[in-house]
């Protein structure tokens, strides 16, 4: 930015404004951001939206507390409301799953695609290695450490097990689609097709409308970077009122419990990596140990800011996750990975339309237990997700941010998917080896580690991208609560964030030690539902606030 | 002595930088020096605009207004950060080297305990400017 000198004999009019980025469709409202805002000075300086951070601040305290008193009573509850919404309601999800898809797929090729987030002449914020690697690193880097070997495990092992239906003629396997019995190739196929499909274009569509929708009400309209700002174009100035305080706080509520329990459960499966690797033990103490330091980590990082935090951190992860993949490619079975990976996208595109039908499906707890549930999780998680890629996207054009955060990271989960788990599956059908088919969820990856050379350090470098990728979750996902509670002011003040990653690994500590965190997962992945409405809202908000905006060729 | 006096501005909370904007004019005046407001502003919508464009625009017309005002040369420095909250600091040190100011005078909050944590904007800028600054309480 230059200078632009204004002497008293010039009067303003006749001076340069600063170039501006291009005409957008700003919208115009008489909502002042920050208006609801009680800004002051206790102790700390404090800037929050006072019915949003209010009633989430209790709402989570009280959550917390009920659930540790009453675990017997509450878990056996929440988790049967999820088996209701994802067993009675699989198809709401299903259906909505592929409205995302197909959209997104859409908005590439039309020419809506052209319109650039932030105005026609807005430069990107981030490079494009920064980008993806925040990008990545948000949306699932933690979760393809767990399931990269153990979910193909699975798929692979049931649809080789065959279909079997109890005495009510429903079927009692968990095997996709009708899966192929004794049948070793077409099981892996089957089982690779199915995992892809939980891992690849459906969860980062879910994640791309959020960001899509946030990112062009605030840097293309002006509106506030808060989730109510998607339903301006259908409530009008309602949204500054208490349906977008619910929105609101129900956006900070998943946040929080889906990062309580990741923490809580991220916790448990570096203590059982560090147990396996060291000896060390996995008892309460250490737990607790590896989310204070997680959390410390987190607050290091949050103190230096997006770009010296989060970014940084991405990329390192980045890095390692990276040699990781790469030592898997070149020391495990090559050819059978390389060729895999097509293979495996074949398979994914074959099998694609009758795993997305959701209608008239057989394999009701292939469809209910795992995609439904999937789908409820990653809608669950979007709140986040979308908000911090909304965050650091701005710059980037629809088709390019639409290709960048669908297109890269499904072939991305492709390529780790078939790496990881088809090295598991191979050491079985070839080798004989059963360790990491036989072994706990968490220990999985390291027991397909062991059958590698250098053991020891790729372990170590899994425990690492573990605690690292928790760091960055707890992270982004401070930046976007305090974000939401302030109510879309992404420049309150910073301790606000520190309170919140605090709190956080306060709830998450609780949850641990006094039980609860399966229940309030089960809670989490509840208000998937809701927010599969948003979404559909947003989708329709989104093609609308698009087409108000110009396209430059 | 001065030429060009560097005045970092909270467009949000003008209302607390009455004493810091007058002491500045008055030094301007005496010295015929320029003064130049700095603003960091976000990408994304804050209170004080709802777009880059807008923020660099009402800063620009803050400067004017000033100059009408208190009779003194002024200027306008917006900058624009994805994280203004953090990078607040860093950019005021390097508007200074952008804008070849001679001096700082800013408004700060009185010094608390919690600064020894999170020190306020003013404290660190006097801690890491090369040139003069002034803080007004």
């Amino acid at each position: 930015m230059t200078d632009q000198p204004t002497t008293p004999e010039e009067t303003p009019e006749v001076e340069p404004i600063p170039d501006p980025e291009g005409p957008t469709e700003i919208i115009e409202t008489d909502y002042q951001i920050g208006q609801d805002n009680v800004a002051s000075r206790f102790v700390l300086e404090f800037d929050v939206h006072q019915p949003v951070f209010t009633v989430s601040a209790l709402v989570i305290v009280a959550f917390t507390f009920l659930t540790m008193a009453f675990q017997t009573e509450l878990e056996p509850a929440f988790t049967g409301l999820r088996d209701w919404l994802t067993g009675n309601l699989g198809w709401f999800f299903l259906l909505s799953g592929n409205v995302f898809v197909l959209l997104c797929l859409g908005l590439i090729v039309s020419p809506l695609g052209r319109v650039r987030l932030g105005g026609p002449g807005a430069t990107p914020d981030y490079g494009y290695v920064g980008w993806f690697s925040m990008l990545f690193a948000a949306g699932m880097g933690i979760g393809l450490m767990f399931y990269g070997v153990s979910e193909p495990m699975s798929h692979f092992s049931t649809a080789f097990g065959g279909v079997s239906v109890g005495e009510d003629g429903l079927r009692t396997d968990w095997a996709p689609l009708g899966g192929a019995e004794g049948d070793a190739d077409e099981a892996v196929r089957l089982g690779m097709a199915a995992t892809i499909f939980h891992w690849g274009l459906h969860p980062w569509a879910i994640y791309a409308i959020v960001a899509l929708a946030l990112a062009l009400f605030s840097y293309n309209k002006g509106l506030p970077l808060t989730l109510r700002s998607c339903f301006y174009p259908i409530l009008g100035e309602r949204v500054w009122g208490w349906p977008g305080h619910v929105i609101d706080i129900l956006a900070i509520f998943a946040t929080i419990f889906g990062l309580a329990t990741s923490l809580g459960i991220g916790a448990q499966q570096a203590a059982a990596g560090l147990g396996f690797l060291f000896g060390l033990g996995t008892g309460s103490g250490m737990l607790v140990f590896l989310i204070v330091f997680i959390t410390a980590i987190a607050i290091v990082s949050i103190l230096r800011g997006l770009d010296g935090g989060v970014k940084v951190l991405s990329e390192i992860n980045m890095g390692l996750a990276a040699l990781l993949l790469l030592f898997v490619i070149a020391v495990g079975p090559t050819v059978a990975i390389l060729t895999g990976f097509f293979d495996n996208l074949l398979a994914y595109g074959q099998y694609l339309p009758a795993l997305s039908m959701p209608f008239g499906r057989d394999d009701a707890n292939f469809a209910a237990g795992w995609t439904a549930f999937y789908w409820a999780w990653w809608i669950s998680w979007s709140p986040f997700v979308g908000m911090f890629i909304a965050r650091v996207s701005r710059g980037r054009t629809v088709r390019e941010f639409l290709v960048a955060v669908l297109i890269v990271p499904s072939v991305l989960s492709v390529l780790w998917m078939t790496a990881l788990g088809g090295t598991a599956i191979a050491q079985v059908l070839q080798d004989g080896f059963t360790g990491a088919q036989d072994a706990a969820l968490e220990l999985k990856l390291f027991q397909m580690l062991t059958q590698l050379p250098l053991t020891a350090i790729t372990s170590l470098i899994g425990i690492v991208l573990v605690v690292v990728f928790f760091v960055t979750s707890s992270d982004s996902g401070s930046l976007v609560i305090d974000t939401i509670a302030a109510g879309g002011k992404v420049n309150a003040p910073v301790p606000q964030r520190v309170f919140w990653a605090t709190f956080e690994g306060l709830v998450a500590v609780a949850l641990l030690l006094g039980g609860g965190l399966a229940a309030l997962q089960a809670m989490a992945v509840s208000t998937g539902l809701p927010f599969t409405l948003v979404l559909l809202a947003a989708c329709w908000a989104i093609v609308k606030g698009l087409m108000a905006e110009p396209r430059p060729g | 002595m001065y030429k060009k006096i560097l005045v970092p501005v909270d467009l949000a909370h003008l209302d607390r930088l009455d004493r810091a904007l007058t002491v500045a004019a008055d030094l301007a005046r005496h010295w015929g020096a320029t003064v130049v407001y700095a603003g960091v502003g976000g990408t994304a919508p804050g209170p004080e605009a709802p777009t880059p464009e807008a923020y660099a625009a009402r800063l620009h017309d803050f400067a004017a207004a000033q100059a009408a005002q208190r009779g003194i040369a002024t200027a306008s420095h917006p900058v624009i950060s994805h994280d203004a909250a953090v990078e607040a600091n860093r950019l005021l040190l390097q508007a200074i080297d952008r804008t070849g100011a001679d001096l700082v005078v800013m408004a700060t909050h009185a010094p608390s305990l919690l600064d020894w944590v999170f020190a306020s904007h003013g404290g660190y800028l006097a801690e890491h400017a090369p040139v003069s600054v002034m803080l007004v309480r």
